[in-house]
């Protein structure tokens, strides 16, 4: 994988993961070009689409979209359930996650997409490894109240 | 705030992010944003030492306001600072963000490095980890230089803890990737590739990836892992799915796992016969479990399992040695041709590409070609359509190719305009390489030409002439074609050049029957030549000198025109050259001489079609080999292409298939692409150095542009070279603007270039497109470039026209505004009194009005108001106002996005010679931009 942007239906960018080395004004330049064309997409419309040389995998959830950017040789389909992998883990971790998690705790997501996808390849698949790993950060630390009920990303509450 | 705020909330952060949601503005935002800087700044240049928290609080902040998209250009130090903490939060928020604005500061690197040296010797797995994704992330030559030779140790020792190893073996990736020569192969390669017997599934996962990037460069090293690889595939596909936990993902056991061993093994061919039995055991069972019926309703079960399939199919497509696979692997991706979900279509399309190209397959894929074509007239998105489209050029042979092209060409009637050129491409290659009969090929391109005319490269329509020359028996079908296609009262162009080449080489052949005498042939061409560009012209001209030869009888007539002021004293150069040679010949020669200068071309040396290589480069080389390619490289070509014509002896001189029928080379034929843009000489470097520069906007531009803002054409700019012209038409949300560039002197236009440039806001808002013009315009010609335009959303800038081009030996830059704005996007509503009043109290929050009284630049006249306010785009809505003297309008405005209503009201005041405009919609930003171009109009 290259790299991965969330960002909202607004055109926000809410998290961005570059796995190639490239300037800023690049990235910025791929950002804007990628919102733009992903936002435009119909909801029907296939997962998948060729741009540049490469392959753009991305799926929508509720507010979030969720966007790779992969290489001719990788496989569509098992990037579209990296995604949802990763949106399970941020649903585990925060509890229902909605956009203001991401928001507010963009530094946990960061740091759970870590343990989950390093180089841009997959670390560790088993999502109760990869939440053993995070949470020891949190161990020691005090749980402050629930203070917002947003809508969840996953559109169901702690199934599992 | 948070939803839930686990582990260290910390305050401070959460109230600033809030702060910055709250902001109205941008500039409310960026106003925050400096006060926030300006304190963390002060914070970390005071007196008082900050304590671990602090800092770890401020350093967040800088990172959200550089994720913001803001520039942050201190706080590394404290960043690093926070690396050598002993406290997991401060360590961790200092390497995030280390990995995220790196800075390539030596002294900063070393500190970094040092730091992520204590950890990874700390022998504490989480630590550890932190220096690993750090390197990771980073993975920057400095990094590989300090930790290339340590990480493999790490990776392979014996005590390392399972989620280090994994961390190790992709950062050991990511290093090889940007600096493989820093990693070099060693005693750690055979242990690495005994991790794929690993207990830890996490830890089998990450060496995969590690193994089969290193195994493509070395495959030599790493081929026992081809059978480790195979027993381990093994083992999960026969697995039940409780037997992995919790790496069964939705019932499918390790998928990703799976796909990664099935990838590896693509970087081998297929392995010896013990492994293979087994291998092929594996794929059989993948197969089988396609059509089992599945374990869970969720998209995630079938992703999954269908991810395994689809990597499977393409390692049988890479080993292509079993014809039993193939099959199978064809009968299951027709299945999917037709399910109900776009993703599964998609891919099967494009997997299906490839079986097509293999010689046991090529013959089951062509059953499905009823459904592909299908496909291609129903699927509603655009990016199916193009696999469509790719499929069907991969299936395509002797024995459909008469069906698939009629196909393609219907498509391309309606074809989106993003892969039109690829279709033009995709058929005349078709229809040349499996022409059995080659009238149905020119007729095939004749229909290229008259559906997708502007999409037709030069290169298709060379391509034509050289096959009619070069093919006796074709010759007098296409003369008689291409007269008859000529008589269509407006013909592109390009059938313009292919008519005029070919009936001035062969329109002896049809000359005897008297519908088409030389007299009608000279005359039908005539009439079209007024509207074409110079370069067809030319190329006219050189067919009447043709004719001159062939038809003696019309001789005379063309002598008069070759005579007439509009060709002798033409403004172009060369017209004017070639009008006085031609006369001046067909004057002086012989008959003898005639006949031997202006000879039939001779044929063409038969090599590469110029339009495969011009889809080669289009697409790549791996697109574009096919069945036939491939079956060469086997054995024996049985049916290849068209039969070779005899090569030509000097085939250095190669006539060029120019537009110059006399081959005389009185103009080097003008370059397709842009010239480069350096190593030609120290001239044009100089040229090129100064050519980066857009140039300020011209004088006079804002005027002209506000003149546009009610009309679409005109004349947009002129000065003592260049006149640019525009003709533009819009509907809803899209346009379309033909600008044209005339040249007003006598000298050639080189390296002419326009650009369009929208400003970063713009870019989101207005999506423009537009293909490059000709380099070179002659002198006196004129060019024309087209822009498809889409408004997306709401838009105040104006993009800017750059042109730079060399006139002389000067340079030229000018820059100009292009009139697309907003109001373009109006469509007109009529509206009773009663409605119009009733939306104008629904629109009353204060942000949705803007009014402007302004004094008249203008006289005040009634009906140049009205014609302006229609003009604008607005619907003039009588009888609405109470006071007659009132103007009042109602529209809407089409983005791709959305639509937003509006009304406007104009009440002038003779007496104080003033205007008051107000304008209501649903958007404030819209309001606002009207309000402004109008009050300019008047």
């Amino acid at each position: 994988m290259q790299f991965m942007l969330l960002f909202s239906r607004q055109g926000k960018l809410r998290l961005q993961k570059w796995y190639v080395p490239l300037s800023d004004k690049e990235k910025k330049k791929i950002t804007r070009e990628l919102v733009q064309t992903v936002l435009a997409r119909k909801p029907k419309m296939c997962s998948f689409l060729e741009w540049r040389d490469l392959k753009i995998v991305y799926k929508r959830y509720a507010s979030l979209y969720f966007c790779c950017a992969i290489e001719d040789q990788d496989n569509e389909l098992i990037t579209l359930e990296i995604i949802h992998r990763y949106v399970e883990l941020l649903d585990k971790y925060f509890g229902s996650v909605c956009e203001l998690d991401i928001i507010f705790n963009f530094e946990k997501a960061y740091f759970i997409l870590d343990e989950f996808l390093l180089g841009g390849e997959v670390q560790e698949t088993s999502k109760k490894n990869v939440l053993k790993a995070i949470e020891q950060a949190d161990l020691l630390q005090e749980k402050t109240e629930n203070m917002f009920h947003s809508k969840s990303i996953i559109g169901y509450k702690k199934a599992y | 705030m948070p939803a839930v705020s686990k582990g260290d909330g910390m305050r401070g952060l959460a109230v600033f992010i809030s702060d910055i949601r709250n902001c109205k503005s941008k500039e409310a935002e960026i106003k925050r944003i400096n006060k926030e800087l300006a304190n963390i700044r002060s914070k970390f240049k005071g007196d008082k030492a900050l304590d671990g928290y602090s800092k770890k609080k401020y350093v967040c902040k800088l990172l959200f306001i550089f994720l913001l998209g803001h520039d942050i250009d201190f706080g590394h130090m404290e960043a690093v600072n926070l690396l050598s903490s002993n406290r997991y939060t401060e360590k961790q928020i200092g390497y995030l963000f280390i990995s995220v604005l790196v800075n390539s500061n030596s002294e900063l690197i070393r500190l970094i490095n040092n730091a992520i040296k204590n950890d990874l010797a700390s022998r504490n797995p989480t630590f550890m980890g932190l220096a690993l994704h750090c390197i990771a992330n980073v993975g920057s030559r400095e990094m590989a230089e300090a930790f290339a030779g340590e990480i493999p140790k790490i990776l392979v020792a014996g005590d390392t803890m399972d989620s280090v190893k994994q961390s190790a073996a992709l950062c050991l990736l990511r290093l090889y990737r940007t600096s493989p020569d820093l990693v070099p192969m060693g005693d750690w390669t055979s242990r690495v590739v005994h991790l794929l017997n690993d207990q830890h599934l996490g830890v089998v996962t990450a060496a995969t990836s590690l193994i089969t990037t290193l195994a493509q460069k070395n495959p030599e090293e790493f081929k026992t892992s081809v059978s480790l690889a195979v027993s381990r595939l093994s083992r999960i596909v026969t697995s039940a799915s409780t037997d992995l936990q919790d790496y069964t993902y939705y019932f499918v056991p390790a998928p990703w796992l799976s796909v990664k061993l099935l990838r590896l093994l693509q970087c081998y061919p297929p392995p010896d016969p013990a492994v293979r039995g087994r291998l092929t055991e594996c794929l059989e069972t993948i197969l089988n479990k396609a059509q089992e019926p599945p374990k869970s309703k969720k998209v995630q079960h079938s992703n999954a399992k269908n991810a395994v399939l689809f990597e499977a199919i393409s390692l049988i497509i890479h080993h292509d040695s079993e014809p039993n696979l193939l099959v199978r692997a064809c009968n299951q991706l027709g299945q999917f041709l037709q399910h109900r979900e776009t993703n599964l279509r998609y891919l099967a399309l494009e997997s299906m590409c490839t079986l097509a190209s293999s010689e046991f397959s090529h013959e089951a894929v062509k059953t499905h070609i009823e459904t592909v074509i299908n496909a291609l007239k129903t699927e509603r998105d655009v990016s199916v359509r193009q696999r469509a489209v790719d499929l069907l050029y991969a299936m395509c042979d002797r024995s459909n190719a008469q069906q698939i092209v009629a196909e393609m060409l219907s498509y391309l009637e309606t074809a989106d305009y993003s892969i039109r050129e690829e279709i033009v491409l995709k058929v005349a290659i078709l229809a040349e390489k499996y022409a059995v009969d080659y009238t149905w090929y020119v007729d095939t391109i004749l229909n290229l030409i008259r559906i997708a005319g502007d999409y037709v490269s030069e290169e298709v329509w060379y391509r034509v002439i050289q096959i009619v020359i070069n093919r006796d028996d074709v010759q007098g079908y296409a003369a008689k074609t291409v007269f008859e296609a000529l008589q269509a009262p407006a013909c592109h162009e390009n059938l313009v050049k292919v008519g005029g080449y070919i009936l001035g080489e062969f329109g002896n052949l049809i000359a005897g029957d008297p519908r088409s005498s030389p007299l009608i042939q000279f005359n039908l061409l005539h009439s079209k030549f007024h509207l074409c560009s110079v370069p067809t012209r030319a190329l006219l001209l050189s067919t009447y000198i043709k004719f001159v030869n062939l038809f003696p009888e019309v001789k005379a007539t063309i002598q008069d025109v070759l005579r007439s002021d509009s060709q002798l004293k033409n403004a172009d150069v060369e017209l004017q050259q070639r009008a006085v040679e031609y006369l001046r010949l067909s004057t002086v020669a012989s008959t003898d001489i005639l006949a031997t200068v202006l000879e039939e071309m001779p044929p063409f040396p038969e090599r590469e079609s110029s339009i495969l290589a011009k889809l080669k480069k289009k697409k790549g080389p791996s697109t574009v080999t096919d069945l036939e390619e491939s079956k060469r490289e086997r054995s024996l070509d049985v049916n290849g292409g068209p039969e070779p014509v005899p090569a030509s002896t000097s085939a250095a001189s190669t006539p060029s298939p120019s537009a110059d029928l006399l081959g005389l080379g009185a103009v080097p034929p003008a370059p397709t692409g842009p010239p480069p843009s350096s190593g030609g000489g120290l001239l044009v470097d100089v040229f090129s150095d100064s050519a980066s520069a857009v140039a300020p906007l011209a004088p006079g531009s804002e005027d002209n542009f506000a003149r546009f803002v009610c009309k679409n054409n005109g004349v947009l700019f002129e000065n003592q070279l260049l006149q640019i012209g525009l003709k533009s038409e819009f509907r809803q949300n899209l346009g379309r603007m033909f600008i044209f560039y005339g040249n007003k002197t006598s000298t050639q236009f080189l390296n002419f270039t326009p650009t369009l440039i929208c400003a970063d806001d713009l870019q989101a808002n207005l999506n423009l497109q537009t293909k490059p013009v000709d380099p070179t315009v002659d002198g006196g010609a004129q060019v024309q470039q087209v822009v498809n335009i889409e408004c997306v959303s709401d838009f105040t800038e104006a993009p800017v026209l750059n042109i730079q081009f060399r006139y002389g030996g000067t340079f030229q830059n000018v820059s100009v505004k292009l009139p697309i704005t907003l109001n373009k996007f109006f469509q007109p509503t009529e509206m009773a009194s009663q409605d119009f009043f009733q939306r104008w109290k629904q629109l009353s929050n204060p942000q949705q009005e803007v009014q402007n009284i302004f004094k008249a630049k203008h006289p005040m006249d009634t009906e140049i108001t009205k014609a302006k306010i229609i003009g604008f785009g607005s619907a003039l809505l009588e009888e609405v106002d109470p006071n007659p003297a009132n103007f009042v309008g109602a529209g809407i405005i089409h983005t791709k996005t959305t639509q937003i209503g509006c009304l406007l009201r104009l009440e002038p005041n003779l007496q104080a010679q003033m205007y008051r405009l107000t304008l209501r919609t649903s958007k404030d930003t819209v309001s606002q931009r009207l309000c402004e171009l109008l009050s300019e109009q008047f």
